[in-house]
């Protein structure tokens, strides 16, 4: 295919889209007014609890290091170590 | 007057809330018109214009007022509509009845049937959403490159191998559903 039978390819499916998805009016406004549920996002987001900051993998982890510990007891100075 | 401006945006950038209300009276049309042009469903855009200026409020920390706030605000408000893109409207949920309510427009080329109309429509969301979302405002809506090229944080070359590629991609679909175009 050359160069000009690819123009024309894509001319034709510009006009193809265009006829299957007309453009839409972006010129109107929203329906309601937005502005009370942007002010009820940045309220939640001030009075929200501080996160503890722990994901499920934290506590899996910790979870598999209580276990690890339990049954090799002789691991607890090598873990201090490191620690 | 420009002074009144330039306070209001550095005020903004401080957390004034006062301030933050009078920019978005200012652009929530424009913000809400544009994520329309990109989701096509006015409910959707509604919902996406409050995650926009709830991501604009957190981000002013960031915002230049040197730059503009409209064109920072476009750009936040396109990356929200592209998770949204991402997410919620995957093409699986597009579907033929969402496309059959598409009427044709009144200068209607009468050999491009409703079935291909259809057909077309679906195909166009199937496309991945980054080039969709190129096609969508270049093509379709008919927005200017640039404004394109600043709204997706890229340049006017990278908008155009966007568009390119979402045609290419559009015409191999539809040829394997049996639609020559």
């Amino acid at each position: 295919m050359n160069a000009h039978d690819q123009d024309h390819q894509q001319t034709r499916m510009k006009k193809l889209l265009h006829e299957a998805l007309p453009p839409v009016a972006g010129d109107a406004g929203p329906g309601r007014d937005l502005w009370p549920e942007v002010l009820r996002r940045l309220d939640a987001r001030v009075s929200a609890p501080a996160s503890p900051g722990w994901a499920w993998f934290d506590g899996a982890l910790l979870a598999g290091l209580v276990g690890l510990v339990a049954i090799f007891p002789t691991a607890i100075p090598v873990f201090l170590y490191y620690l | 007057m420009q002074n009144e401006a330039s306070d209001v945006l550095n005020q903004f950038r401080q957390g004034d809330v006062d301030a933050f209300e009078t920019l978005f009276r200012q652009h929530q049309r424009v913000v809400y018109g544009w994520i329309l042009r990109i989701t096509r469903d006015t409910a959707a855009a509604e919902e996406l214009t409050v995650e926009s200026f709830w991501r604009i409020h957190r981000a002013r920390a960031r915002f230049e007022p040197a730059q503009g706030f409209e064109g920072w605000a476009r750009r936040i408000a396109t990356r929200t509509a592209l998770d949204w893109l991402r997410t919620s409207r995957a093409e699986s949920e597009l579907s033929m009845e969402d496309c059959a309510e598409v009427a044709a427009p009144a200068e209607a080329d009468p050999a491009v049937t409703a079935e291909i109309r259809s057909k077309t429509a679906l195909a166009f969301g199937r496309l991945p959403p980054k080039l969709r979302i190129a096609a969508t405002l270049a093509v379709i809506e008919e927005q200017p490159q640039k404004d394109v090229a600043a709204a997706l944080g890229i340049t006017v070359a990278a908008v155009k191998v966007r568009v390119f590629r979402a045609l290419r991609l559009l015409r191999k679909d539809l040829e394997r559903q049996g639609v020559r175009p």
